[in-house]
């Protein structure tokens, strides 16, 4: 495990993992971008936008309204992407095994998201009184703590996991015994179910969506078989 | 004008201080600031206080559309409209805010243009390529919504409801539906085919896995989510790789 390796992934994750809702929410943080950006600082774009491309289809799911409780994409985005090309060759099981780090470290990001909140709500508590006068300082400190503190958050969760979820996947690997083939086609059929709910989710309810849907997925399979 | 745009940077970071109690206030309180120093006598005068306490409360909405109450309410704080009106403007204003924006853009916008991003990926683009055009169409809209959102609430004020029945609002979200539904089929089995790699070999297979799993998830909709129950499915592939 490289310091070089990590300081640079801890820093990217806490900012992709501040844009997930602080600042700016441009979706830098979606797993398309965050994987491809990690594997890019390893130098490996290509193989990042692969692992990222597959963790998208899964994200596909998250719909970030306000209170609900959903997985922070950025940081677990950037530990899959790393995980996935912290080998370069690329071993058999290695897409699956950067998923489950990805998923992983999403799960607790998600939770880590959670507490961030409940501090905020704390830290205003103990500024009710400067709150209420209309204080300048206060309202601006609030927020620039808040950020502050999702970014610390992001980059010490995507430190942490890559350093503990990196060197068991190196091993697992090393031990993995299906073939790449199959390795491959679980890894893309789990992401694809996962997908594949995600858009009979969101469209069901929208006036002839099936058949657009239908549509689309005939042009869509026809360039898959033409290419 | 450069007042104007103090209050677009600072609505990109709207959701900074965002928590369980007063959800969006104090957010709303940072991104006005600027506006309310335009108040007579700037900002140390009892009047930009109380304004700005007012602000500062509980508040929902969509981040993207806050600027709708962020412009609406500095006009009317600017304009000297009754702390009693504003208070009632405010609440009035929180629902819907909510509701269109989360329609409108995250199960409208943002799964659209992920889906484009992955129809280019699944025609071979590269991480250039992909990225781009991901992140340019997605923020093409995100942030003409904020602009357009802060012009209309500055200019209607009290008024801006009926600035709210836009088409944009109102059939956007339908449109959009759509046109995510179709961007879906295509999407999908371009991605698929483009990831699965050396998987092909058992398309069958995974095809058949694919359409059991979606419906698995669809079954477990409100129990267990899609992610977790694919993080579970892959552990157990894992576990069982490497103990067999």
């Amino acid at each position: 495990m490289n310091p070089y390796d990590v300081l640079p992934l801890a820093m990217l994750g806490g900012l992709l993992g501040l844009d997930v809702v602080s600042f700016p929410q441009a979706m830098l943080s979606r797993p398309l971008v965050a994987a491809t950006l990690a594997a890019g600082l390893l130098g490996d774009p290509g193989a990042g936008l692969l692992i990222g491309a597959t963790l998208e289809l899964i994200a596909l799911e998250t719909l970030p309204f306000g209170a609900s409780r959903y997985p922070e994409w950025g940081s677990a985005a950037v530990v899959g992407g790393a995980v996935f090309v912290h080998d370069a060759a690329h071993p058999a099981g290695m897409m699956a095994l950067a998923m489950v780090a990805a998923l992983a470290t999403a799960m607790l990001s998600g939770w880590s998201m959670v507490k961030l909140r409940q501090l905020n709500a704390h830290w205003a508590a103990r500024h009710r009184s400067g709150l209420d006068a209309g204080a300048r300082g206060t309202v601006i400190g609030l927020q620039l703590r808040g950020m502050t503190a999702d970014f610390v958050r992001g980059a010490v969760l995507t430190a942490v996991a890559f350093a503990v979820l990196a060197p068991v996947a190196h091993a697992a690997a090393t031990v993995w015994t299906f073939d790449v083939r199959v390795s491959r086609g679980v890894a893309v059929a789990a992401a694809a179910s996962v997908a594949l709910a995600a858009a009979w989710k969101i469209l069901h309810t929208v006036p002839a969506a099936r058949w657009l849907f239908a549509g689309g997925l005939l042009a869509g399979s026809l360039a898959v078989v033409l290419r | 004008m450069r007042v104007r745009a103090q209050v677009l940077l600072r609505l990109l970071a709207i959701q900074g201080a965002w928590n369980y109690e007063t959800l969006l206030g104090n957010g709303i309180g940072f991104c006005i600031e600027p506006a309310l120093s335009l108040l007579p006598g700037g900002v140390h005068t009892p009047r930009f206080k109380e304004a700005l306490a007012r602000q500062s409360r509980y508040f929902n909405a969509h981040p993207y559309l806050a600027g709708v109450a962020v412009g609406a309410l500095a006009r009317a704080e600017i304009d000297g409209e009754a702390p009693e009106r504003i208070e009632r403007f405010r609440t009035a204003l929180c629902g819907p805010l909510g509701s269109v924006g989360d329609r409108l853009v995250w199960a409208g916008w943002l799964p659209f243009c992920s889906l484009i991003g992955l129809v280019v990926f699944g025609l071979g683009g590269g991480p250039v390529a992909v990225l781009a055009i991901f992140l340019g169409l997605y923020n093409a809209g995100h942030l003409a919504l904020r602009a357009w959102g802060l012009q209309i609430g500055w200019t209607h004020g009290l008024r801006v409801a009926t600035a709210l029945a836009h088409p944009l609002l109102r059939r956007g979200p339908q449109a959009i539906g759509r046109a995510t539904a179709l961007a879906a089929g295509i999407a999908l089995p371009l991605a698929f085919g483009r990831v699965i790699g050396p998987g092909r070999y058992l398309l069958g297979g995974v095809v058949l896995a694919v359409v059991a799993g979606a419906l698995l998830v669809i079954r477990l909709e409100g129990r267990l989510e899609g992610w977790r129950l694919a993080l579970l499915a892959l552990l157990a592939f894992a576990l069982i790789s490497v103990a067999r």
